[in-house]
């Protein structure tokens, strides 16, 4: 279980320029939570996640994983139990490497010693794994992953990071750099592993119709806070214009965002 | 004379392997290596004059090049100075502390001192000429550091080292902290770099602060080199190509000492030399990339290549960073950096 406690950030304080990026968020995720987040551009969603990624670290307030207070812990230590996904499908892989190698290194979170842990049957299990992704990877172990098409490179990032078990991923509009085609077939990736492993998760989207139809809960973002977190049969509930409709009520102006009136079908 | 090319190719084959390391596979260009090298071979002098034994030597000389590399890596991770600029002040540092260490001269000879070179000698015992003796002795120190180096790019570490000169956010990712592995990588580095300057030192007969200026550009120059003849990207050659890159080199600055003195040339212009063979390796391999680049583009045609998507994007523009290595790589056939198999 997360609990995110008044988290606030605030960029280039004191200045002409500060900006007010999160505002005093209070957030619980519990285990097995498929959380989607949706707002305009500059809401605070990357934000959100870049304070509890550890990547930034916030201006005030605290987060606590399963009881412990690791506000002050940096990124890399996070990273063991939270796993992160980016729009970028080049920040998962390295390009340079071979796809097994990638496999290895992303196998057994932290620090890794002098031992050669890539023997054959840990060749035999990645293969078994590549096959889940029915991209036809499993024949491809020893080309570079630059080679890759971005939808397979997020597929494989996806893949890799379920085989570390993390106790939350962070899916950061992980479909928004792909094709429409690849888009669908990564976000049913994602679905499926979600459902399989029982992983919790929170995922970044600007389409509002995978906002509503992915997840047991709801979060729209707006201006650093959220404004609307529904759950349960409301959010099975919930339409479109539903949400265009909350909107306005809680805020009392239109949702005029660009992006997420564009990115519907 | 032949031989001598061989043997100083070898021994500063080490030292190219470690600006190697920092250059192409750390993406961590370490100006160190000016520093670190004379460190090894001061550290060396000072010890042999002294009377300590060759092996012992040799671990401090290699222990203070790791050192050397620690503290440009903690600069750099404390105190968030640019990789360069870490470098060059612990360059400049060890200067001074080179004069210390070979208790405040600027060079001292090594002669008619216990040497590595005089250990092997005797233990040939005369039997094959002394030129063959170094050679074979030499050949096997950088093969066995070389065969090494290439086991230790293969294990989880060594791995990870190679894909956080890749992708930084990717170790951040999996949880590992991406200062330690530059620790690591750097002082791995120069500790190469001061045994190379080690073996010189007793090659050559004496230390000199100013052995390591303008070092760092020769290394380069050898890696380039190395990166220019042959193309792979498997670490077995890509570090045997090191070593032919560095004797290569010392080829190329005897025919510039034997035959430049006909133009004029003095040893004091191979420094030039070697700042205009790198840009000429740099023209050339951008040229060749954007030929390669334009070859493919009829063969296949462009939109074919763009479907490749975009993790295949190194198109020619982007891939003029400087390094040789990228520019090898056709749009078709990405092999840039390592892979471990």
């Amino acid at each position: 279980m997360i609990r995110v406690e008044n988290f606030t950030k605030v960029y280039h304080p004191g200045t002409a320029n500060e900006i007010v990026a999160l505002h005093d968020v209070d957030l619980t995720v519990h285990e097995g939570d498929f959380i989607t987040i949706v707002g305009s551009n500059g809401a605070g969603k990357t934000t959100l996640f870049n304070l509890i990624s550890g990547n930034q670290p916030p201006t005030a307030g605290k987060i606590h994983v399963n009881g412990t207070d690791v506000t002050r812990d940096p990124e890399y230590k996070r990273a063991k139990y939270i796993g992160r996904i980016f729009q970028d499908p080049l920040l998962g892989t390295a390009t340079n490497m071979a796809l097994e190698d990638n496999m290895m290194i992303c196998y057994r979170k932290g620090f890794k010693g002098l031992k050669i842990s890539l023997n054959s049957r840990r060749r035999r299990f990645f293969r078994e794994q590549l096959v889940q992704l029915d991209m036809g990877l499993e024949h491809r172990m020893k080309d570079n992953v630059g080679l890759l098409s971005g939808g397979q490179r997020q597929a494989l990032t996806l893949l890799m990071m379920v085989l570390s078990e993390p106790d939350l991923i962070l899916l950061d509009e992980h479909t928004a750099a792909l094709d429409p085609k690849n888009a669908a077939l990564v976000l049913g990736l994602t679905q499926e592993f979600i459902d399989r492993f029982q992983l919790t998760a929170m995922m970044i989207t600007h389409n509002m119709k995978d906002a509503i139809e992915y997840g047991n809960r709801l979060l729209m973002m707006d201006r650093g806070e959220i404004i609307l977190d529904v759950s349960g049969p409301e959010k099975r509930n919930l339409t479109v214009d539903k949400l265009v409709e909350e909107f306005h009520k809680i805020r009392h102006r239109t949702l005029e965002s660009d992006e997420v009136m564009l990115s519907e079908p | 004379m032949i031989e001598a090319i061989f043997i100083e190719g070898l021994i500063y084959g080490l030292l190219v392997l470690g600006v190697f390391i920092t250059f192409r596979i750390l993406d961590f260009p370490d100006l160190t290596v000016d520093g670190s090298f004379p460190l090894g071979a001061a550290i060396t002098a000072i010890m042999l004059t002294n009377g300590y034994g060759v092996t012992l030597t040799l671990a401090v000389a290699v222990l203070g090049g790791c050192l050397s590399g620690v503290c440009t890596a903690l600069i750099h991770n404390k105190l968030k100075v640019p990789n360069l600029l870490a470098g060059i002040l612990t360059m400049t540092m060890l200067w001074s502390v080179n004069i210390r260490v070979l208790g405040n001269r600027a060079n001292l000879p090594l002669m008619r001192r216990e040497t590595i070179i005089t250990d092997v000698l005797e233990l040939t015992g005369g039997l094959i000429p002394r030129a063959w003796a170094l050679l074979i002795f030499f050949f096997a120190v950088t093969m066995i550091v070389k065969l090494l180096l290439d086991l230790f790019f293969r294990t989880d570490l060594g791995m990870t080292i190679g894909a956080m000169g890749d992708n930084q956010q990717m170790v951040v990712t999996q949880g590992v902290n991406p200062e330690t592995l530059k620790i690591i990588g750097v002082g791995l580095s120069n500790g190469l770099v001061a045994l190379s300057g080690a073996f010189i030192a007793q090659y050559q007969g004496f230390a000199d602060v100013n052995l390591g200026r303008g070092i760092i550009i020769a290394g380069l120059a050898s890696v380039m080199i190395g990166e220019f003849v042959l193309r792979s990207n498997r670490i077995f050659v890509l570090t045997l190509r090191v070593l032919i890159g560095s004797i290569c080199y010392r080829g190329l600055m005897y025919l510039g000492r034997v035959y430049g003195y006909h133009i004029n040339l003095t040893p004091s212009d191979l420094q030039l030399i070697t700042g205009v063979l790198i840009i000429a390796l740099l023209a050339a391999t951008h040229l060749r990339g954007q030929a390669r680049w334009k070859g493919l583009q009829q063969h296949v045609g462009p939109d074919e290549l763009d479907a490749a998507g975009p993790a295949a994007g190194t198109v020619p523009q982007t891939s003029g960073n400087a390094s040789g290595a990228s520019m090898n790589s056709s749009k078709a056939k990405l092999k840039t950096g390592i892979t471990h198999d």
